[in-house]
């Protein structure tokens, strides 16, 4: 019997590993949360979020429209003016804390909800997405009565009202970095979730709720970009707080010209991961997959642009294509998945559309031989050599598995052509020489410079990029400023 | 037939462990109304000797773990003194404390730790620095802990002082040993239990109970204590620190803050117990490229 079974070819496939969704309780229809109680929209409109794995729909959401904006606004007014601006910092800390704590109590619901209204995989939501948001409302809640030591010198004031829009490929997580930095410096929030992502952020209101946070400090409104839009046009909002495409960023700039709203935009990015010919190989090729397939590839700091040194460059692009081939893509509730669904239809026309685009042009694409689910939105990861820089490809952000390659001689040249872009949100460098490093880091236009690491990030660690990236950061001490005016 | 109540034995804590001084020997502190206290032990130099070794033992762990660790933890104690409120506020109130006085001291203890908690995972990015040199070397420096610190907790409360101090030190990531007050000593024992239920790792806070003046010698002149710290204002005590600290040229800091002040803390109480260390680092410089774009 035994004998039998060793001639049998042994084949190593993961059995599924499905996390389970018992757990969470998930409301069939999702109202306004305004003034700390669930209003229905003024105009009576929901629309659908569905799991961009199966299609399915996993509730109905609000959609707001100006008067339920103005509500809102008007909400958030009253608890700064009445009750925010006025506590002592310390007790405000304490809500936040609670906040951070009522989070991690739940982290693993708000993990399961991520992934299924997002695609993103669950050991992504789990282990990275879910602890993150938890950790950020922690750094944050410290700072609260601390703020006199971030601004040595100068009298710190709250700005007001702010204005937040919040996009889908971390839509926990991009909420929780815009709601702590605002509440710990003493703002109030009218926040919008994208429209594609809303669960977790509704989720949110909830701890925020059970929290006792006072009413109107948080207002969660959910819809489309005129949702958006009338947030940005309220002229009661302070400050406009926005992460999302470069095109929507140059819009709200515009919009808001005339007026006096503070903003911060972190937007779009084509960030390089440079590859030199004494990196480590192996750690370097786990780098590249990171950078550009964590999520998709749906992560505006994404390794997007590779550059291998031209001595190492074969047996690089030969490890990737072999590592390429290992990846599992599929069901993202599945533990042993390493890339989930794409977030939407939309954002999967937009990736195709690229890599026709790419073939068009030119370029020698790869992709690996594998599975993709029939039910949902997927996409292979997928590389593309033979690209010049003036390649579309390498030129504009795709937000998806797709990666270009290039290869340089010197690191003279590499410098050049990462900086020749009109992005400058991130950049990876491997090598074992620190010295390289710091020469790379000193000489790219990069606001984050990941040295043989990728996609790391921390609360204590400022965020946001150079040139059309977008400004302002947010994390660490320097993303106090954003939500502050010194006197 | 009416419930006896069973009484609490006072014990000392080292190295996360409740134990009786290795003397074997007690003091009965009393009241203002002549009621004891209890027996609390008289813990003798090789009580202190003991606790310094478990302090370094644990230094180590506890300097190197995450900041953002040491914050959760510090926010844990003060998660866990919040629910042990009522019997800090009895304790006080037994060693003469009046009940409104009771009540503030504890929760703004417990504000205290929050206050500590937070600044774990920013002291250094407040205090730290890239240091603009002239040749071609990325050169920075950041606050590490000094290591084991020996504390002479405020005298006159039983409480607030010594969270004051023991707070803003383990932040900073060094382990302590801690003598206690003298004449009300309950709470820093049932401080230990809160430490002790906080995830605080043993030995990264010793809390020794007995007589001052016997203890503070063995622990000054300790070779391996690096720093001590007083909270008070006796003149003798401050020169003995001083002289003392010249054996191994410990760091020495005393305070002398009314801690029931919702203010007397800031972020150089943690400085106070922080070295500066300094990286020098090449950043090679050939070619042209410069970042112009």
């Amino acid at each position: 019997m035994a004998k039998k079974q060793t001639k049998k070819a042994l084949t190593w496939d993961y059995s599924p590993a499905p996390e389970s969704t018992g757990h969470i309780d998930l409301k069939k229809k999702y109202d306004l949360y305004i003034d700390g109680k669930w209003v229905k929209p003024s105009s009576g409109k929901y629309f659908d979020t569905i799991n961009p794995a199966n299609k399915k729909k996993l509730a109905e959401i609000a959609y707001a429209n100006e008067k339920d904006v103005d509500k809102a606004v008007k909400a958030a007014r009253k608890a700064y003016k009445n009750v925010w601006s006025k506590m002592a910092p310390s007790e405000r800390a304490k809500y936040i804390y609670r906040i951070a704590r009522l989070m991690q109590e739940r982290a693993r619901e708000f993990a399961v909800i991520e992934t299924l209204d997002a695609g993103k995989v669950i050991r992504e939501s789990r282990d990275v997405d879910i602890p993150l948001a938890c950790n950020h409302f922690f750094y944050y809640a410290g700072w609260a009565d601390k703020l006199e030591y971030a601004f040595p010198n100068r009298k710190v004031e709250s700005l007001g009202v702010a204005g937040q829009i919040t996009p889908w490929n971390f839509p926990l997580l991009m909420a929780v970095w815009k709601i702590a930095p605002a509440l710990a410096t003493g703002n109030t929030v009218v926040l919008k979730p994208a429209e594609t992502t809303p669960l977790t952020a509704l989720k949110l209101a909830e701890v925020i709720h059970d929290s006792g946070l006072p009413p109107g400090v948080v207002n969660i409104v959910t819809g489309y970009g005129d949702t958006g839009a009338a947030i940005v046009n309220h002229p009661d909002v302070d400050k406009i707080a926005f992460t999302g495409s470069t095109g929507v960023g140059k819009i709200i700039q515009k919009a808001i010209a005339g007026t006096n709203k503070k903003a911060t935009l972190e937007l779009g990015g084509k960030s390089a991961n440079i590859i030199l010919d004494d990196a480590p190989l192996d750690q370097a090729v786990e780098g590249i997959v990171n950078g550009i397939f964590f999520n998709q590839g749906h992560v505006c700091c994404a390794g997007s642009r590779l550059f291998i040194q031209e001595s190492v460059a074969d047996v690089v692009i030969e490890k990737l294509k072999h590592r390429l081939n290992s990846l599992i893509i599929g069901d993202p509730m599945d533990k042993n998945t390493d890339i989930g669904a794409i977030n939407s239809k939309e954002q999967l026309a937009t990736i195709n559309k690229y890599i026709k685009i790419g073939l068009d042009e030119g370029a020698t694409m790869y992709q690996p031989d594998c599975k993709i689910p029939k039910e949902g939105y997927f996409c292979p990861p997928t590389l593309f050599m033979d690209v010049a820089q003036s390649s579309t490809i390498v030129q504009e952000e795709i937000f998806g598995p797709v990666l270009t390659i290039q290869t340089f001689r010197t690191v003279d040249e590499v410098i050049q052509k990462a900086n020749n872009s009109p992005y400058g949100l991130a950049a990876g460098i491997w090598t074992d020489k620190g010295s390289r490093i710091f020469n790379l880091t000193t000489k790219l236009n990069a606001g984050v410079i990941w040295a043989n690491t990728y996609n790391k990030f921390d609360p204590t660690s400022p965020f946001g990029g150079y040139k059309e990236s977008g400004f302002g950061r947010e994390g660490g001490l320097h993303g106090l400023s954003a939500y502050v005016k010194l006197k | 037939m009416e419930r006896l109540e069973v009484l609490k034995t006072y014990k000392i804590y080292i190295g996360g462990k409740f134990p009786r001084t290795e003397s074997g020997r007690f003091y009965s502190p009393e009241n203002q109304k002549g009621q004891k206290l209890g027996n609390i032990c008289l813990s003798s130099r090789k009580d202190v000797r003991n606790s310094v070794v478990a302090a370094r033992k644990a230094f180590g762990g506890w300097s190197e773990r995450a900041a953002f660790n040491r914050g959760q933890i510090l926010y844990r104690i003060a998660e866990m003194l919040e629910g042990r409120k009522a019997q800090f506020v009895e304790e006080l109130i037994f060693q003469g404390a009046t009940k409104a006085q009771a009540e503030k001291e504890v929760n703004i203890s417990i504000d205290r730790l929050i206050y500590y908690a937070g600044w774990c995972d920013k002291y250094t990015q407040v205090l730290g620095s890239i240091n603009p040199v002239a040749s071609s070397h990325f050169n920075f420096s950041v606050h590490v802990p000094q290591g084991v610190v020996g504390v002479i907790a405020e005298q006159s409360s039983s409480l607030i002082g010594l969270v004051s101090v023991v707070a803003p030190i383990i932040a900073g990531g060094n382990t302590c040993v801690v003598i206690a007050s003298e004449k009300l000593p309950l709470c820093a024992i049932t401080f230990a239990e809160v430490l002790n239920s906080s995830d605080v790792p043993g030995g990264v806070v010793n809390i020794l109970t007995g007589s001052p003046s016997e203890m503070i010698k063995p622990l000054t002149t300790h070779m391996d204590v690096n720093g001590m710290t007083y909270a008070g204002n006796d003149s003798e005590i401050i020169t003995q620190l001083r002289e003392s600290a010249a054996l191994n040229l410990k760091r020495i800091s005393h305070y002398d803050d009314n801690w029931m002040d919702a203010e007397a803390q800031n972020l150089y109480m943690i400085s106070d117990f922080q070295e500066v260390k300094t990286t020098w680092h090449p950043i090679e410089n050939i070619g042209g490229a410069t970042s112009s774009y």
